[in-house]
């Protein structure tokens, strides 16, 4: 093996090396503004999704049933995760209406996308908290997570 | 509504395809470094490669196509980056195999063992993503995990397991199987700080007096930080593992920042931990040692417990120079222990400053991932636990390369993916499926639940606002 050959080989071996990291930098750098959804796409797309009023997750055994007050004014009031989305709050077309001075009207919702359940926000006043942390934007939650909205305190239970 | 468009304006694709193409270029790398081991050493292609280069490919496929079933929006960069790493870990360690000078006495058999090491790493990487489908559930686990770590710690100091090599007390022994359960206990340590803090962030956020323009925490919330400063004191004094001791001290102390965002923490640990060296290098003959060969490497490089391995490791990278010697060109073996903490060096010499920069840029890479799905990710729990285990990797690199560059004193960790070492290695593929699996849940787009929020606002005035406290 003569010395060229070899030194070939080292920088062939060299250059593949860089040209990993750099791929691997370039992939970074397409990955680091995503793909841009246009709002107007988005806008269009939720609504229908909507309206087939979003098929719940297959049942498996395991999954959760039902969506249950486990504490406040309401304790035990409970609503069949089959008639997803549910709609949390004071309001009289709330899935679960709650007697709390400290929710709103229309507060939160669950439902489901893929085999996830989802709690979101409506801009309530005071907020909705999955574990002690305030949501900004649908959470997963699964069975036994505790969400607790005004004094009231919902969980999914099988 | 406009609040979750600050972040997540954007939504994340899957990016699976150019997963795989990184994967591709990995398997280059990695199969690649074996064939010019075998032409630098041999002189002929080796005829293994391709069995080698089969089972290399089919363990990537294999930990790819469990991404794509069980976590298919995860970050594409990670798990191509660290099979470029161990491919190319594996191909020096056989390098060191093949060599038969005098000065190698070690066992032939070290890459075998390594790429049987990395299957039952690729079998966990892929139990952890099938089994694990949310991180959330580790919360749970918090106290569990912290005291299944403390036991892990304490077991090579029972009588009969542990096992002392070179001097340091972090193995045990089970027949034939020897361990590191510090590898694990780092990994446990890292779930019970994010569960304990997630929960207590607020305590030690708020509390504390300004001295200075930083705020330094009250007396009575030192309690956990002088815990973990006693667990890290007892593994230098008692195992005389000092590079342990900085990584566990360390991780507890950048988890603990970033979750209270207070500089006030970062003065009191490193002071502490200051304070802790300071008396180790007092009282023990082995610090006072490594600090010496630190400052005048070249003194002590004919004594016994002498600077030898260092001297050799800094002589091969300067030998290597910028493009290094070619595989088989190079003598890493006069360096003791290249293939497992010396390894840096090894590449260093044979393969020269060009690829070590790239190593170093492949951990730059995983910690810089680990950052952004920190950012990302949606929980707090997912956020500290993904710093700490980003935190792992960056500690452990520097520790690793700035002691065998002279940057700082030696001591024994090892390289994560690179170096020998079963332990090490099965560790790090499960902490890279918790991070993909993190990455999963925080670049999964949020659904869209509400069709209509047009008549939210109506009802505010009649709403009370809750007092917290």
């Amino acid at each position: 093996m003569s010395e060229l050959t070899l030194f070939l080989i080292r920088f062939a071996y060299l250059a593949i090396l860089w040209i990993f990291v750099l791929s691997a930098i370039s992939v970074i750098r397409s990955d680091m503004f995503g793909a841009r959804v246009p709002e107007t796409a988005r806008g269009g797309a939720a609504p229908a999704r909507g309206k087939s009023k979003a098929k719940s997750p297959s049942r498996r055994r395991g999954s959760p049933t039902h969506l249950i007050v486990v504490e406040g004014d309401n304790t035990g009031a409970r609503a069949e995760l089959e008639d997803a989305p549910l709609l949390i709050g004071r309001g009289s077309d709330a899935a679960i209406r709650l007697d709390d001075d400290y929710v709103s009207t229309r507060h939160a919702r669950v439902a489901a996308s893929g085999d996830e359940w989802f709690v979101e926000d409506l801009g309530s006043t005071n907020g909705t908290y999955v574990g002690s942390v305030r949501i900004t934007q649908p959470t997963t939650i699964g069975l036994g997570i505790q969400v607790r909205i005004g004094k009231t305190i919902l969980e999914l239970r099988k | 509504m406009s609040q979750d468009h600050t972040l997540m304006g954007f939504v994340h694709r899957r990016r699976r395809g150019a997963e795989l193409f990184l994967l591709l270029l990995a398997l280059a790398v990695g199969i690649g470094a074996y064939a010019a081991v075998g032409l630098g050493m041999e002189g002929t292609i080796p005829a293994d490669i391709v069995g080698y280069g089969g089972w290399l490919t089919a363990l990537i496929v294999v930990a790819h196509v469990a991404v794509r079933i069980f976590a298919p929006y995860a970050d594409p960069v990670l798990l191509p980056v660290v099979a470029a790493l161990n491919g190319l870990g594996l191909a020096v360690i056989h390098r060191l195999d093949l060599d038969n000078t005098a000065q190698c006495v070690d066992n032939d058999t070290f890459a075998r063992q390594q790429l049987i090491w990395m299957t039952l790493g690729v079998v966990l990487f892929v139990a952890t993503l099938g089994l694990l489908r949310d991180h959330r559930l580790l919360q749970r686990l918090t106290y569990t995990t912290g005291l299944a770590a403390i036991v892990l710690l304490l077991l090579p100091m029972v009588p009969i397991i542990g096992n002392t090599v070179n001097g340091a007390k972090i193995w045990i022994s089970v027949g034939p199987f020897s361990f590191q359960p510090g590898e694990v206990a780092k990994v446990l340590l890292v779930i019970a700080f994010a569960g304990y803090l997630v929960l207590h962030r607020d305590a030690l956020a708020l509390a504390g007096r300004r001295v200075l323009f930083i705020d330094l925490p009250r007396g009575r919330d030192l309690g956990p930080i002088l815990g973990m400063w006693a667990v890290s004191m007892f593994i230098l004094v008692f195992q005389r593992d000092l590079g342990s001791s900085l990584l566990f001290f360390g991780i507890f102390l950048i988890m603990l920042y970033v979750a209270t965002e207070r500089p006030g923490w970062l003065v009191v640990g490193t002071a502490l931990f200051a304070a802790g060296a300071f008396a180790g290098w007092q009282a023990f003959g082995h610090v006072q040692n490594r600090v010496n060969i630190w400052l005048d490497p070249m003194a002590y490089y004919d004594q016994s417990p002498g600077s030898g391995q260092l001297v050799e490791g800094l002589f091969g990278m300067g030998w290597g120079g910028l493009i290094g010697r070619g595989f088989g060109e190079g003598a890493p073996c006069r360096i003791p222990y290249a293939e497992s903490d010396f390894i840096v060096p090894a590449i260093g010499e044979e393969l020269g400053l060009t690829a070590v920069l790239a190593v170093i840029l492949c951990y730059g890479l995983i910690v810089e991932r680990a950052l952004r799905i920190a950012l990302i990710s949606r929980d707090g729990f997912g956020k500290l636990m993904a710093v700490g285990l980003g935190s792992i990797f960056a500690l452990q690199v520097f520790v690793v390369v700035g002691g065998v560059t002279g940057l700082i004193p030696l001591t024994g960790l090892t390289t994560p993916f690179l170096s020998y070492g079963g332990s090490s290695l099965v560790a790090n593929w499960v902490v890279i499926a918790l991070l993909l699996r993190i990455s999963d849940q925080a670049r999964r787009p949020a659904p869209r639940l509400s069709e209509a929020d047009s008549d939210t606002g109506s009802d505010s005035e009649s709403t009370q606002v809750v007092k917290l406290k």
